[in-house]
């Protein structure tokens, strides 16, 4: 049995409780969650987190579910209706809505079949709305709505499921007809009304429907459910009539029903394109996406309606119909987006040789622009994956190379970034000949990266190494007197920074944090890592002793940085 | 907030009445299908559908157990299934691969779908071509709105901008109209309702038509003015960093559904917690439209006062204390965990923040929105690339160096684009590709539309007339419309330096003092002259579509006028949201923020990448 309401209350507002989230892997968590308003508060009988997160298995879930419901055991009444109307779970001090809906949908269906369809009975309901929908189905293959069980299931010779439709029929009553559901029977609507329906048609009123539902759950009033009505498009057959229809429903603004006029044109302009790649696949020759057949007829209107292109495409995409949309886009002259298209189509090969050879037939594309050549260079990337891969996993196996086996490789380079790829290239093979496809200067040559671009790359792989004579060497630029001062062509702040991200020792940053120019950001630098000698010395050149003096304080007491400020100030 | 704010606002409206309108359907719709069935629910509605309901409402309604959409074979072994999805090709044509395989093993079920907010003509032809329309009954379930907060409502649609903005389909414009229907029924009539942008106005156009078709009872206005805008009448806004306190943690650990999950370096626990974010949350609720730089004093002040408050326990007689038990101390528990639950989300927020170098990429932001030293801005960006930060990081900068800049020089947009590809991989060259189509990452073009132009004014004038029209021309291509626009509508504030951020002056202040967003600032001017006029060099650089239109019925009361309805064509973030609410504590109004989705700069990039179709 249900407990009381104050019970209820009690069980909701004391914490140890939670609330319930669809999403909530441990509902152990939500506990601390407020609630999103009182109204919803007394909502939530119920408790226990069902659904899990995304990524648990349904088996958890129905765990879960058990649990949550054993938990709630008490709480919850035996199904018995009765019982639950008490719960008043909505917070409306009504009875069960649900009961009002039944109550509603009964009355409903007493008071709106009589005048629509006077003489077909209870049991037998109207046919032309078990379907709840439009029925594009319907029309589209010219059978006239409102017609016998067995035009809806057409094609269906399964009488097991004409019986189920039938008998699914009786649960799913219809609240209201379509005032105008006699002209419907007779399918003889203009361009503009078509439209108008398709329009209308999955547009139930919800407005209507809310403040009916607004005014207390009235019983008499309809409630907001859609009411089907019917289209028929299979009268219009000559191409102007169709282009008229696409025409209206571009100008009502309603994507879908523009996409459902390209689907009817689609069925009926281009029945060729199935029949061809049917042929050539019978005839096993590749199917040239090159068309001279009659989907150029819609292809042709669509070119000066660019609003029902872009759905066209947009459809296309979604169902995956590829052959088409590539055979349309460059139909249209867009080679670009075609090759665009064709060339994303690598992601669906998971096998990296596939994968190459794909990318390598990928380059006779006509891309837009530079994208050819980013094309090659993927292509030349992945071939040089390909081949690092292999022969460091065979140098790895037989551990001849120390680095590997002090560092272990964590993943696989294929398929990685270019940067990544001469990131790992830094790591592992730093010091190679520029001969050897590996070979960090050989990738820097072949892909045209910039000096800034190889150095970043380079100083974080090495400093990663904590290789800090590579690091240094970086630096040294050579003129023809011999070495002369540290130069970079990234500023020494953001070496710094690199240098610290992979935890350099003081000594190796202070070198430099010293050859920041900006004298404040030195400062600030050589504070923030502890550089204390930096400090002293850039006060010492601005002549600042009261900062000297300041910093004193941070210092070590007796360390030598002390003994080395006490000399400066006392000096002057 | 401001100390000049007015304290007269009106009260808005119920919102709540919707989540029972949206319940009510949906339990019909189950009823629809009486006996045990089990439910299978489209991942992206869980969230939603909790908001509305939870489990006992589905199991009163004899839904037996529950699955997640995950186009996999499934092992429900009820004999009636009831699938609640969005109305996407994919997931129907997973439902039909369900049906056939049942076929297959002479299993018999029932099966029914339900789509929400409505289904497509699309759908329904993959049931037809997979050869299960008839074994399916479909139907539709009306869930456009879902109010989030008192003053924001969501339709929870993200993929509305990818659709409609990139692929350029107008599916959810009938929804959007339907909603904002919705909305007249309940709290309107309207009595003007303006606009801007090419899906506001096709909204606009659906709503009117159904307004006409449907019965509208009289009834007193609750809202007065309803103001439409597209999200690609503004990109720059949602492209910038958010520092105000909601928008930041959306950025960081991002409230979906206005949920939030905190992660164990929040909850300094090895759990994660859930909180809903919303105007219940006492402490939330004063901080969130805070720019982030007052929110620990804010939050210190509030823990002193609680130990005050805590402390009144200390002589206490047994009488007192029993009363301060029952009726304080849950309360000040409650704010407890609140407080330092938002204090460690303030902490983590801050940690991120200094280890990204947060400082130097506001700078950036900042000066690319002045339109200052955009070099230094350039090679900040490319530095980013070339240390591979954050992909989605890298990409917001390049956009707001286009969509500020009005594009970028051919050199520079080669440079970036073959770096980029570098960094992030190859494949992002459809991300290229989608983010030209929208005009959000664009290459400047040498005034081909010009040349145009001046071989027309060439012809009419003498040759060196011609060269100083060229120059003329050439200069005018250079100033981007977002310049324009700035300067125009004065959206960089002078001054920087003594913006109080404490003391906020103007919308400003939801991007520290240093741009004001330029689709708040749009909707108050519009309110501000009662309509466009004035505003023509504007709407010429936006590109046009603006409306503003009288409803038949101008005698609302005056508290209805001042409640004024956003709608977000294609998503608004939270920073929007507070500049709103910030205007409308200025000006006296109210506004309630209806929105496609809540996003942010992620959210509205990762839309525009290529993985997702």
């Amino acid at each position: 049995m249900m407990k009381s309401k104050a019970d209820e209350e009690d069980y909701w507002n004391s914490s140890k409780y939670n609330a319930f989230t669809f999403d909530d892997a441990d509902d152990e968590l939500s506990a601390v969650r407020p609630e999103p308003e009182p109204e919803s508060k007394r909502a939530r009988t119920g408790s226990g987190s069902v659904y899990g997160t995304k990524t648990e298995t349904k088996l958890l879930k129905l765990k879960e579910t058990k649990k949550a419901v054993n938990r709630i055991g008490p709480l919850l009444a035996e199904d018995g209706e009765e019982d639950w109307e008490r719960v008043s779970w909505s917070g409306e001090p009504v009875g069960s809505i649900s009961w009002s809906v039944k109550e509603l949908a009964a009355s409903n269906q007493r008071a709106d079949r009589e005048p629509a369809f006077p003489k077909i009975s209870t049991e037998t309901p109207s046919l032309s709305k078990s379907q709840s929908g439009i029925s594009l189905s319907s029309l589209f293959k010219g059978k006239p709505k409102g017609g016998n069980l067995q035009t809806f299931n057409d094609g269906e010779s399964d009488e097991r499921t004409i019986l189920g439709d039938s008998s699914l029929r009786l649960y799913t009553p219809e609240l209201r007809k379509p005032k105008s559901e006699y002209k419907d029977l007779i399918s003889d609507w203009s361009a503009e009304e078509t439209v108008q329906r398709l329009q209308q048609g999955k547009v139930s009123d919800p407005a209507a429907g809310a403040q009916r539902a607004d005014q207390n759950q009235n019983q008499n009033q309809n409630l907001p459910v859609c009411v089907p009505q019917g289209v028929t498009l299979e009268k219009f057959r000559s191409l102007q009539d169709k282009l008229l229809l696409l025409d209206l429903a571009v100008a009502a603004h309603d994507g879908n029903a523009i996409t459902a006029v390209l689907i009817y044109l689609k069925r009926t302009l281009c029945k060729g394109l199935s029949l061809r790649r049917f042929c050539c696949r019978w005839l096993n020759v590749t199917f040239s996406p090159f068309g001279f057949f009659c989907s150029e007829v819609l292809f042709r209107e669509l070119e000066s309606r660019q609003t029902a292109l872009r759905h066209f495409i947009h459809y296309l995409t979604e169902n995956r119909e590829q052959r088409l949309l590539l055979e349309l886009l460059r139909a249209l002259g867009r080679t670009e987006e075609a090759a665009l298209l064709q060339y994303k189509d690598y992601k669906n090969i998971a096998d990296e040789n596939k994968r190459r050879d794909f990318l390598k037939s990928c380059l006779s594309l006509q891309f837009g622009g530079e994208d050819g050549n980013h094309v090659q260079d993927h292509y030349t990337l992945l071939e040089r994956q390909i081949i690092i891969e292999a022969a460091d996993r065979k140098a790895e196996r037989e551990g001849k190379l120390e680095v590997f086996q002090k560092f272990p490789r964590k993943a696989s380079i294929l398929n990685m970034p270019l940067i990544t790829t001469l990131y790992y290239c830094c790591f592992y093979h730093y010091n190679e000949s520029e001969g050897t496809f590996s070979s960090p200067l050989n990738v820097r040559q072949t892909f045209k990266i910039s000096e800034k671009q190889y150095f970043t790359t380079a100083l974080a792989a090495r400093a990663k190494l904590k290789n800090w004579t590579d690091v240094d060497a970086m630096f040294n630029s050579r003129n023809w007197l011999g070495f002369s001062k540290k130069k970079s062509p990234l500023s020494f702040q953001r070496v710094v920074d690199i240098l610290q991200k992979n935890s350099a020792p003081t000594q190796v940053l202070q070198e430099y944090v010293g050859l920041v120019s900006d004298a404040e950001l030195r400062i600030g630098l050589a504070q923030k890592h502890k550089c204390h000698d930096i400090v002293i010395n850039t006060y010492r050149d601005m002549k600042d002793r009261q900062q000297l003096a300041e910093y004193r304080k941070k210092v070590e007491r007796g360390s030598a940085e002390e003994q080395k400020i006490d000399e400066l100030l006392s000096n002057q | 907030m401001a100390h000049s704010a007015r304290r007269d606002s009106p009260e808005l409206p119920d919102l709540s009445l919707l989540k029972r309108l949206v319940r009510d359907q949906l339990i019909y719709l189950l009823e629809q299908l009486p006996g045990k069935k089990d439910l299978f629910i489209d991942s992206d509605l869980m969230s939603p559908l909790d908001r509305i309901a939870n489990v006992s409402t589905l199991k009163q309604h004899e839904v037996d157990k529950l699955y997640k959409v995950e186009h996999k074979p499934i092992v429900s072994i009820s004999d009636q299934i009831c699938f609640l999805i969005r109305p996407r090709i994919q997931t129907v044509k997973w439902i039909c691969d369900v049906v056939n395989a049942d076929k297959a093993v002479g299993k018999f079920r029932r099966y029914k779908i339900i789509f929400t907010p409505q289904k497509f003509y699309a759908c329904e032809a993959v049931l037809e071509e997979q050869g299960v329309f008839g074994d399916v009954t479909t139907d539709e379930w009306a869930f456009y709105l879902l109010p989030l907060d008192e003053d924001i409502i969501s339709l929870e649609l993200p993929e509305f901008f990818r659709d409609n903005f990139l692929a350029g389909d107008q599916r959810w414009v009938r929804t959007a109209g339907s909603a904002l229907h919705l909305l007249h029924s309940l709290f309107g009539p309207f009595s003007k309702v303006y606009g801007i942008g090419r899906c506001s106005k096709m909204t606009y156009e659906s709503w009117r038509e159904q307004v006409e078709q449907g019965e509208q009872k009289a009834r007193h206005a609750e809202i007065g003015n309803v103001f439409l805008i597209d999200r690609d009448v503004d990109f720059v806004t949602p492209l910038c960093s958010q520092v105000v306190y909601e928008g930041l943690v959306d950025d960081i650990f991002r409230i979906k559904c206005g949920c939030v999950e905190f992660g164990p370096e929040v909850t300094s626990s090895d759990k994660s917690i859930k909180v809903m974010l919303n105007s219940q949350d006492k402490v939330f609720n004063e901080i969130r439209n805070e720019h982030f730089s007052n929110v620990f004093g804010f939050l210190s002040q509030k823990a002193r006062n609680l130990q005050t408050a805590y402390d009144k326990r200390r002589g206490m007689d047994i009488q007192q204390m029993k009363t301060f038990v029952s009726e304080e101390l849950k309360g000040l528990k409650q704010e407890h965990r609140l407080l330092s639950l938002h204090i460690s989300a303030s902490e983590s927020i801050m940690k991120k923040k200094t280890k990204q170098d947060f400082q130097e990429l506001l700078k950036t932001e900042h000066c690319l929105l002045e339109g200052f030293e955009i070099r230094e801005c350039i090679s900040f960006i490319e530095e980013h690339i070339n240390r591979q930060i954050s992909m989605i990081e890298s990409l917001r900068l390049l956009c707001l160096l286009s969509v500020t800049e009005n594009g970028l020089l051919p050199k520079d947009f080669k440079s970036l684009k073959a770096q980029y590809l570098q960094s992030y991989g190859a494949d992002h060259l459809l991300t290229f590709s989608n983010l030209r189509q929208l005009g959000l990452l664009v290459e400047q073009q040498p005034g081909e539309t010009l040349t145009v132009m001046e071989s027309k004014v060439g012809k009419l004038v003498n040759d060196r007339a011609a060269v100083k029209l060229t120059d003329a021309f050439s200069s005018l291509a250079k100033k981007s419309h977002f310049r324009a626009l700035s300067k125009k509508l004065n959206l960089i504030p002078k001054s920087e330096e003594d913006y109080d951020l404490r003391v906020p002056r103007d919308m400003a202040y939801i991007f520290s003092g240093a741009y004001i967003p330029l689709s708040c600032k749009i909707i108050e001017q519009v309110l501000e002259r009662d309509g466009w006029t004035g505003l023509e060099e504007v709407t010429r650089l936006i590109n046009g579509h603006e409306f503003a239109v009288t409803g038949a019925d101008p005698k609302s009361k005056s508290d209805a006028r001042r409640i004024i309805l956003v709608m977000f064509l294609g998503g608004c973030t939270f920073s929007e949201i507070s500049a709103l609410r910030f205007l409308g504590k200025e000006k006296g109004y109210k506004f309630i923020v209806v929105t496609t989705a809540i996003t942010n700069s992620s959210r509205l990039l990762e839309a525009l990448l290529d993985n997702n179709i």
